[in-house]
């Protein structure tokens, strides 16, 4: 296995910037995401580097090499497109061979690796049936077999998981992890899915626009997003964000915001205090907003407007002020519609945005390695 | 209300199968007609009243047909033609058809109209043009010149045809070929070309038809070398009866046997979905 390094790459169509200036570094054997809405540049970016697309400008490198000139069969790759990809007029086992064919593979070696890739899968009884005969979970299978049969240095998965029906997409999402774990391969894996990415990735990158926002370990990403977008982009619900105005009172900094005031930890006072203007973004996760039924201190007033029983726990939507804002509740919450709560936001869990750049305040643009 | 639009409907409906089987006996019953006197003997086609259906079956009139002195050279005539008609227009228009199917290019929306306006022109203003450009090649009265012309005929339907096989295809599994070692050529030889090879062999059978159908051009560049459909064109008129229904029984054969191979391809390509 091998790293993947990406330099300053852009790709256009036409007028359309599909990747601009994108670094990433991906490292031997780690599991990197790229998550982003539609359009945003993942696959493309994935296909810079699988040799399918010519990139514009920039280098890719696969294990210290400079492939960015080469065909995809000289990059030393394996893929798994989004529609599988399986050849139709072959069967399973020939599939999974592909790869080992082209190579021109001794055929005891063939047979011995087409065994073993089809056991991790556990379609080790279907290599004698044709795709056709088998259902989008097993097409599923054979292409990842296919991937992890031959010896490449990295492996590409462009959205595998998405045209998988709900429950089986769960039970591969699993799957996947433990079989990429146990092969020890340098992964690429391309979603628009924030729960796969989160679910997978040891690192996910978040890309809007061809650009790469946020660099990060899954859990970083979920508690400190880098910016507004983010923050609304991954968690369900997406996270809440509130105005707020930033002043000083009696030599303290309080932020005053949802009808009322919070006291920001030091840290937190230290950046924000370096703030030109005023107002800040309260950017607060669901899970992070405790509910009280009395008044206290540094609680803020609110109405309820729906509550939403999800089993595990309650999502309420409360009018907050002027805004609207989404809390988790246990699930043995009672609450009715315009019955009036207290909510205390975790302000060590807020994460403070600039209004005018989107960006949060502590955030550092440049640790992308 | 209901009751009404829903019995209306049913009329419509009705008389829409009534015309669909009105024109499909029209064509039917000649082409069982001619089949049934093709395989009578001479006596029985010369009876009357005819019988609906076939009181002895033989070979005779067949035979007789087959026998006629200039039926089996042409018939080689015209299988060389078609041939050469096929090979041709494939090796230009599955090249055509494959660019028109996976690559955009300046122009093609122009190319896709360009092709098809080729089949504006009646063959019968393209022939005698032809002839005298043969004549002056001195392919006159050759087999070529009439393939050539074939070749023109065919070219559109074949590129048009060919992208529609290619366009079903995915492009994914030529990259994924690529990614797992082929060249660009060899993904095509590998994975796009195995997938395609019922439609372009549908494709190659209507070309082929289409060459052993052609009368008019055939009759126009040759003169000895005549293809079969031409030579009857000009004989049967002046030929005996039973003559005459053999040749018609010959010359539809490959058309109905094609249709009933491509039926499928011509559907998809039209849009229709056979359940």
């Amino acid at each position: 296995m091998a790293e993947i390094h990406v330099e300053s790459v852009r790709k256009t169509f036409g007028k359309v910037k599909a990747v601009w200036d994108v670094d990433l570094t991906v490292h031997d054997r780690e599991f990197v995401v790229l998550l982003g809405p539609s359009g945003c540049g993942k696959t493309t970016l994935l296909r810079c580097i699988a040799g399918l697309e010519q990139v514009d400008q920039g280098r890719v490198f696969i294990g210290q090499r400079d492939v960015t000139d080469l065909p995809p069969r000289r990059r030393q790759i394996a893929m798994v497109f989004q529609n599988y990809a399986v050849f139709p007029h072959l069967t399973v086992f020939e599939n999974v061979a592909f790869g080992l064919r082209m190579q021109h593979r001794p055929k005891d070696e063939i047979k011995k690796r087409v065994q073993s890739a089809a056991e991790l899968l556990h379609i080790e009884n279907l290599l004698d049936r044709y795709p056709s005969q088998l259902s989008g979970g097993q097409r599923q299978r054979v292409a990842v077999a296919r991937a992890i049969a031959v010896d490449s240095l990295v492996l590409l998965m462009d959205e595998p998981l998405s045209n998988l029906d709900a429950l089986l997409r769960l039970e591969m999402r699993a799957e996947l992890k433990r079989l990429l774990r146990e092969i020890e391969a340098t992964t690429l894996y391309v979603t628009h899915d924030q729960v796969e990415a989160l679910s997978l990735g040891d690192r996910i990158a978040v890309m809007r626009d061809g650009q790469i926002l946020q660099y990060d370990t899954p859990l970083n990403v979920y508690d400190k997003p880098a910016d507004l977008f983010i923050g609304g982009f991954i968690g369900n619900p997406p996270m809440n964000f509130l105005d707020g105005e930033v002043r000083t009172e009696d030599g303290r900094l309080i932020v005053r915001t949802g009808g009322g005031e919070i006291y920001p930890p030091p840290e937190a006072s230290a950046v924000l205090s370096r703030l030109k203007e005023p107002s800040v973004l309260v950017g607060i996760r669901a899970e992070n907003i405790e509910t009280l039924s009395a008044p206290a201190e540094d609680a803020l007033q609110a109405t309820v407007l729906v509550v939403e029983p999800l089993g595990s726990h309650n999502l309420i939507t409360m009018q907050l002020g002027p805004e609207q804002i989404k809390v988790n509740t246990d699930a043995d919450f009672q609450a009715q519609p315009g019955q009036t709560i207290w909510l205390r936001l975790n302000t060590d869990k807020i994460r403070w945005i600039d209004k005018a750049s989107g960006r949060a305040l502590d955030y550092d643009v440049s640790p992308q390695s | 209300m209901k009751r009404k639009t829903s019995y209306s409907r049913l009329v419509v409906r009705g008389l829409v199968y009534l015309v669909a089987v009105l024109i499909a006996l029209w064509i039917l019953i000649p082409i069982y007609l001619i089949t049934i006197a093709a395989f009578s003997p001479k006596d029985v086609i010369y009876s009357w009243p005819k019988s609906l259906f076939p009181q002895t079956i033989s070979l005779e009139t067949l035979k007789f047909f087959v026998s006629a002195q200039y039926v089996l050279p042409s018939l080689r005539n015209s299988v060389v033609v078609a041939l050469l008609t096929l090979v041709i227009s494939l090796v230009i228009g599955a090249p055509a058809g494959y660019a028109l199917a996976r690559y955009i290019f300046r122009g093609k929306d122009i190319f896709r109209i360009m092709i098809l306006s080729t089949r504006a022109f009646p063959i019968v203003i393209l022939s005698i043009p032809l002839a005298v450009t043969f004549m002056k090649w001195g392919l006159y009265d050759n087999l070529i010149s009439v393939a050539i012309l074939h070749v023109a005929m065919a070219l559109p339907t074949t590129i048009l045809v060919t992208s529609s096989v290619f366009v079903g295809v995915s492009k994914e599994l030529e990259e994924a070929a690529t990614v797992f070692g082929c060249s660009r050529v060899q993904a095509f030889t590998r994975v796009a070309l195995p997938l395609a090879l019922p439609g372009l062999a549908a494709s190659a059978i209507f070309t082929f038809v289409l060459s052993w159908n052609e009368v008019f051009a055939a009759t126009i560049l040759t003169l000895q070398n005549r293809t079969l459909p031409a030579r009857l064109f000009i004989q049967l008129a002046a030929s005996p009866l039973p003559f005459r229904f053999a040749g018609g029984f010959f010359i539809l054969i490959p058309a109905i046997t094609f249709m009933f191979f491509i039926r499928r391809y011509l559907f998809s390509l039209w849009g229709i979905t056979l359940k």
